[in-house]
């Protein structure tokens, strides 16, 4: 090893200025199958006040459990590829929002294959590096067998799958808590 | 240890060169923080996968961020380049870089900024490239200002320029900040001296650099980027 890796740094308040080009919160665009879903949620730091400068980044593979490859923007009868990458700010009221699709199973290090899963990266002002979590389905049997759930103790689990909002019909909640009695799982990663 | 079913993980970092969540000189960190340890994730394909950006997304002048705006912004012209790499050397190509920045004065164009410096009318103070194919990248900026914050009583941040990278994989992404040499408030700056190590901190420290300074036009500084290495396999192993 030549050098180690460059140390983090906050992304501090102003993020907005130099991320928002790359924002996208709609990633389920016409042409791409899949079942649709809305995924809603907010951050809450250790006083549960919500987090106004955050930003959240997601990455998915699409209904077949594939995720793009640059060499591979298109699919073989020329229609876009789901892009699987998705960034949106939180808003003044700490709400974040993805409209997706619920991605198929990958392949997991134990040979047996991942439960649908989102991979997630939350940045804000105060924290000093990305903190790492897992957006999961609920009621989903693959749920039980999912090799990344069961490295977590069960009472935390619940923290990583999204749950049906009560608001509307295909819309799902999951709530990042950075700290506290309900801190969200967050993986060394 | 992450060789399960044959997938190379991506290098975890060593002790003391990352920051830990909880700084408590930079307050912010002290409710935002997580408390309970993290869970550590072998790497699976989804980790070692990651988002591509290629040149059709990408705006070709947005490395210049002093031509954005019609006329040249106040401030000293210079020019940021470096290599993104991983650890062992090799270049990362065409990878996604995004900056952004405090103008001359020390003001970003954000409404939650109100330093009462001036905003520059031909300064907005960001800018994205996709690294080369031997991963370098080169911008044209102004030396961003120091300002004030409200961490502690008569905090100043030093001058900085905040910058974003992918690299290959979910596993590498980094959002990092840029430092000047000779700034007189790194020792002072709770943020900059979050990560332990030293040679660590230092490394967020560009260098000024002939090799890239023009003539009668602007000096040149360097910032190199390392993101995360593969795991070796095990017949690479020493």
């Amino acid at each position: 090893m030549s050098v180690p890796a460059t140390t983090s740094q906050t992304v501090g308040p102003y993020f907005q200025i130099g991320l928002k080009r790359f924002y996208v919160n709609e990633l389920a665009v016409a042409g791409v199958s899949g079942e649709r879903v809305e995924i809603e949620g907010k951050i809450f730091d250790g006083d549960g006040e919500a987090v106004p400068d955050g930003v959240v980044e997601i990455w998915q593979a699409d209904a077949d459990g594939k995720y793009a490859q640059a060499e591979e923007q298109r699919d073989k009868h020329g229609a876009a590829r789901f892009r699987g990458f998705g960034r949106t700010p939180t808003e003044q009221d700490g709400t974040f929002r993805f409209q997706t699709i619920k991605p198929g199973r990958v392949p997991g290090p134990d040979g047996k294959l991942q439960a649908p899963h989102i991979v997630v990266s939350v940045f804000t002002r105060g924290l000093l590096r990305r903190l790492v979590t897992r957006i999961y389905f609920p009621h989903d049997a693959a749920n039980e067998e999912d090799y990344a759930l069961n490295l977590v103790e069960a009472s935390r689990r619940a923290t990583l799958i999204a749950k049906k909002s009560t608001k509307r019909a295909g819309l799902l909640e999951w709530n990042v808590v950075l700290q506290g009695p309900s801190e969200t799982v967050f993986f060394d990663c | 240890m992450s060789s399960l079913s044959g997938l190379l993980g991506y290098r975890r970092a060593l002790p003391g060169t990352q920051p830990a969540h909880l700084h408590e000189a930079y307050v912010s960190s002290i409710k935002r923080a997580p408390s309970k340890p993290l869970v550590y994730l072998p790497h699976t394909i989804s980790e070692v996968t990651g988002p591509s950006f290629d040149a059709s997304m990408v705006d070709a002048r947005a490395c210049d961020l002093t031509r954005q705006e019609g006329g040249e912004p106040i401030g000293e012209r210079i020019i940021v380049s470096g290599r993104v790499q991983d650890e062992d050397g090799r270049p990362v190509a065409r990878t996604l870089i995004e900056v952004w920045q405090a103008n001359a004065a020390g003001r970003y164009r954000h409404a939650v900024d109100q330093h009462n410096a001036p905003l520059d009318p031909n300064f907005a103070g960001t800018g994205h490239t996709l690294t080369d194919d031997t991963g370098n990248f080169r911008f044209i900026t102004v030396r961003p200002g120091a300002y004030p914050w409200r961490n502690h009583y008569n905090a100043w941040r030093p001058a900085h320029i905040h910058f974003s990278v992918f690299g290959p994989a979910f596993a590498t992404r980094l959002i990092t900040q840029m430092y000047f040499p000779g700034d007189a408030l790194l020792p002072f700056d709770p943020i900059f001296n979050c990560t332990a190590d030293e040679e660590a901190r230092d490394r967020l420290i560009s260098r000024f650099d002939w090799d890239t300074t023009m003539c009668e036009h602007a000096l040149g500084y360097r910032f190199d980027i390392t993101l995360s290495g593969r795991e070796a396999t095990p017949w690479e192993k020493k």
